[in-house]
């Protein structure tokens, strides 16, 4: 395997000679090709339509994998996928949902709307925030490249030892999981440092903490999380990828390791980490019930509030997945409560939302739809996830299919709800037409009635007793029709996902233009053109309130006032490195997994080249001239 | 105006006083290597816990008390808290727009940075004769992982400073150089800060504990 490796590695240094050193005519090619642009771009919107391209095609594995093992458990006793194959897509599909399919797409969101939200022309760090998609996609794509070459992580997405040790997972099943999550989460660090540094530095004048849009600050909450919450996931992951390659013993209980230490740490990132993917969600929520209730939102600072407690208590909470371990009553008594705790501020959230609704005006559109649905969904896992808080409750429930309907109604009902909201709601924003709504409705409610049908019926199979991540029951126990139930739900959720690409397609070939405020909204991003022009904003507006743009709506204007005049624009080029680090990334992980070093050491040499290349490299960016400017504008609005 | 503020205004003329933070850019990479230095330090506080958790389990190795020798390492600890010194005068030279005395001073950490890196791997060696070496039991494991993560913090922070140096002399001082000199010596106070942790919490402690 290593020569292969090898040989890839050769032709990928020819490829580099060929093109960037004598080849001069290629390289023009190269660059005159429309894909180029999109790989050398450091633009936001552009990166945020990458990173859907990316959520949605990691969606397709991860959706595959889910109804595949539906599939299997339609029958009693069915051998369609058993033993390690079952094993294999119960651990990919968990792995790409939360880390390749909910993390991109909320960055997707977060890309789109957060610079615009908040009046500003790009992000701190445009380079860095290339670099991250790239990581995040080659993280995802070395991962994946385990069904290819033979044997796929199998251990969970918890990834266990010693369950994840060599001699209980042989192969290298669990090296792509270690090092495809390793490369992604390097990239996930970046973007929340990204957007922590974008939104304390670069807001439009004005623009005060408290005047900012909840979804900026849900995104700011949750890249806080990731700031602090993936470093022990990138700890943890180097101990297990040390123990697996270099012959370490953390986790060895012969020589004196303790596999506690992973639990540990894998759950001192893993709860922020649900709440890395959900508070984004709620963001989105609040946007869309007070635009499409045309009120204000209800308790704006008391949400604010929420976000940030909630944020906090998320890091104090993390033991509460690890009460059957045998911490001791004392131990699981503090972080039950603590967990119990953080339904407060949740359910100040749902309040909010609701009293946003009260008396306001209010428009079904699907992305409405889908915030609607998820207030009474979420607060169903929101009442299981307090069930499973008591430790001793969680003694029964541990490990059981009702384990499993609870996070799936937070993560869909939650996640993939606000996603869709928000692909609904900034669509037009993206690409200057709206989706169709009639296809939208069908697209929703079967999506609802078919998530429903799987998860709902899920707490009652695993209150009958039916244990996770098993791959068969038996006929007596009784668990056939409501496992059937749960499997037919999949398929409607499937038929739903693909509506979603219907619509896209069929709104795509029937598009008309949006409209600079197809919605009648209320923040910055509704104030510019659809989609926006690569500069964002002409003149950067001043802020005078929350909801900036419907305060100056509720005072007889029908755009920002400016806060400074028209002037040349400076704008970051675009460039290819982050695409080059990325390689570099990649060849060294798959260099890690086939356990050859000195590949692995090639990659690595490949990064710290291209960031001593990045760091003499004299980019001062380029300006955008007032006359273009002008000329952009004029025809935006014509 | 006194001697040392007209000194100042001469040798900064061109440069605003504080020329990391003059720009947005500048702001930016500032404001964001501190929270990048929140997050290694939750990195390593992962490591000084699997540390702290696994430092008995040595087996039949050298236990911490017979292996660690204070008067080494102190040294050591001496040579890296004095570059943490010389990296505040290279950026006392940045602010008063000093190229001779910025050079010189980041000239002097790098080699001190690379002094106790040499005596790390001296004692690294040293240990491996000993028999306690990366594989020999869960202690070892864990002791190389928090350790040997420094030891590479220092090699890439040399590595780094160095080649903001070769970029220094060809491009000297300015608003694009000096935000990356300063953010250097932010790293650089980092890793000694950690070595602070570890000569406490490896070596004191190892010895008393």
């Amino acid at each position: 395997m290593a020569t292969i490796v090898t040989i890839i590695v050769f032709i990928l240094f020819l490829g580099a000679i060929l093109t960037g050193g004598y080849n001069k005519e290629l390289m023009a090619r190269f660059r005159s090709h429309w894909l180029w642009d999109w790989i050398t771009t450091v633009d936001h919107k552009k990166i945020g339509i990458l990173y859907a391209l990316g959520g949605g095609f990691f969606f397709i594995f991860g959706g595959i994998e889910a109804l595949l093992m539906r599939m299997q458990l339609f029958y009693p006793n069915n051998d369609f996928i058993v033993g390690r194959t079952f094993n294999e897509l119960l651990s990919m599909h968990g792995t790409t949902m939360i880390f390749f399919v909910a993390m991109p797409l909320l960055f997707a969101l977060m890309n789109v709307a957060v610079p615009l939200q908040i009046g500003a022309r790009d992000v701190a760090f445009p380079f860095l925030n290339a670099l991250g998609f790239w990581l995040f996609f080659a993280g995802g794509l070395l991962m994946n490249l385990s069904w290819l070459f033979g044997n796929a992580p199998d251990a969970g997405w918890t990834n266990y030892v010693p369950i994840a040790a060599n001699e209980y997972s042989a192969g290298t099943g669990i090296d792509y999981y270690v090092l495809g999550l390793q490369i992604s989460g390097i990239g996930t660090l970046i973007g929340g440092i990204n957007f922590l540094v974008t939104i304390i530095n670069m807001r439009a004048p004005g623009m005060s903490f408290l005047r900012m849009p909840l979804f900026t600050w849900t995104s700011f909450v949750a890249s806080a999380l990731i700031l602090f919450g993936f470093p022990p996931l990138t700890a943890g992951l180097f101990l297990i990828m040390f123990e697996r390659l270099f012959g370490a013993n953390f986790f060895d209980v012969a020589a004196g390791g303790n596999p506690i230490i992973w639990q540990h740490l894998f759950w001192i990132f893993g709860h922020p980490e649900v709440y890395i993917v959900i508070l984004p969600a709620f963001g989105v929520m609040s946007e869309v019930i007070s635009t499409f209730s045309k009120k204000r939102l209800f308790g704006y600072t008391s949400m604010v509030f929420a976000t940030i407690l909630i944020g906090f208590l998320g890091f104090m909470v993390w033991a509460h997945h690890m009460f059957t371990v045998g911490m001791g009553p004392v131990a699981n008594s503090i972080f039950a409560i603590a967990t119990m705790a953080i339904a407060v501020p949740t359910g100040i959230k749902v309040f909010n939302w609701l009293f946003t609704m009260w008396g306001g005006k209010i428009r079904f559109t699907t992305a409405m739809l889908y915030a609607v649905g998820f207030i009474p969904t979420f607060v169903m896992g929101g009442v299981t996830g307090v069930m499973l808080a008591s430790p001793p409750a969680d003694y029964q429930y541990h490990d059981s299919y009702f384990v499993v309907a609870h996070f799936h109604y937070v993560l869909i009902g939650g996640t993939v709800f606000g996603v869709l909201a928000g692909l609904y709601y900034w669509w037009p924003k993206m690409f200057g037409y709206t989706l169709n709504e009639k296809i939208g409705k069908w697209n929703f409610w079967l999506f609802f009635i078919g998530f429903h049908m799987t998860f709902f019926i899920q707490h009652f199979i695993g209150l009958f007793g039916m244990p996770r991540r098993v791959f068969t029951y038996q006929p007596e126990d009784g668990l056939t029709l409501i496992n059937q139930i749960s499997t037919y739900g999949a398929f409607l959720m499937a038929v739903a996902s693909i509506l979603l690409v219907v619509n896209i397609v069929y709104s795509y070939r029937h598009r008309v233009p949006a409209g600079n405020d197809p919605w009648d909204g209320r923040t910055l991003e509704w104030t510019i053109s659809s989609p926006a022009p690569f500069y964002n904003f002409a003149q950067l507006p001043r802020v005078r309130a929350l909801d900036a743009f419907w305060h100056e709506k509720m005072n007889g204007r029908k755009e920002m006032e400016p806060a400074e005049p028209l002037g040349p624009i400076h704008m970051p080029n675009d460039t290819h490195l982050p695409f080059v680090m990325t390689l570099g990334f990649f060849v060294s992980g798959l260099g890690f997994v086939f356990r050859s070093n000195e590949v692995g050491v090639l990659g690595l040499i490949i990064v710290i080249l291209t960031m001593f290349v990045r760091s003499f490299e004299k980019d001062h960016g380029y300006h955008v001239e007032t006359d273009e400017i002008e000329k952009t504008e004029k025809g935006a609005n014509a | 105006m006194s001697t040392a503020e007209l000194e100042h205004a001469k040798t900064s003329a061109g440069l605003p006083p504080h020329p990391e933070r003059a720009t947005m850019e500048g702001r930016n990479k500032v404001l964001g290597f501190w929270l990048f230095l929140g997050a290694e330090t939750v990195l390593f506080a992962c490591l000084f816990g699997t540390y702290l958790a696994l430092k008995g389990s040595t087996l039949d190795g050298p236990t911490t008390q017979e292996l660690y020798k204070i008067p080494m390492v102190a040294a050591a600890t001496i040579i890296l808290l004095t570059s943490s010194l010389t990296s505040v005068l290279g950026v006392l030279g940045l602010h008063q727009n000093n190229y001779k005395k910025l050079m010189f001073w980041f000239g002097v950490t790098v080699l001190l940075g690379a002094a106790f890196l040499g005596l790390e791997i001296y004692e690294f060696v040293e240990y491996v004769h000993e028999g306690h070496t990366f594989t020999s039991s869960a202690f070892g494991s864990a002791f190389y992982t928090l350790v040997g993560t420094h030891g590479a913090h220092v090699l890439f922070g040399i590595t780094w400073i160095t080649a903001l140096m070769i970029q220094a002399r060809r491009r000297g001082i300015n608003l694009d150089t000096a935000p990356k000199f300063f953010v250097a010596s932010l790293y650089w106070h980092f890793v000694d800060v950690v070595w602070v942790f570890i000569f406490t919490v490896v070596y004191l402690m190892g010895k008393v504990g």
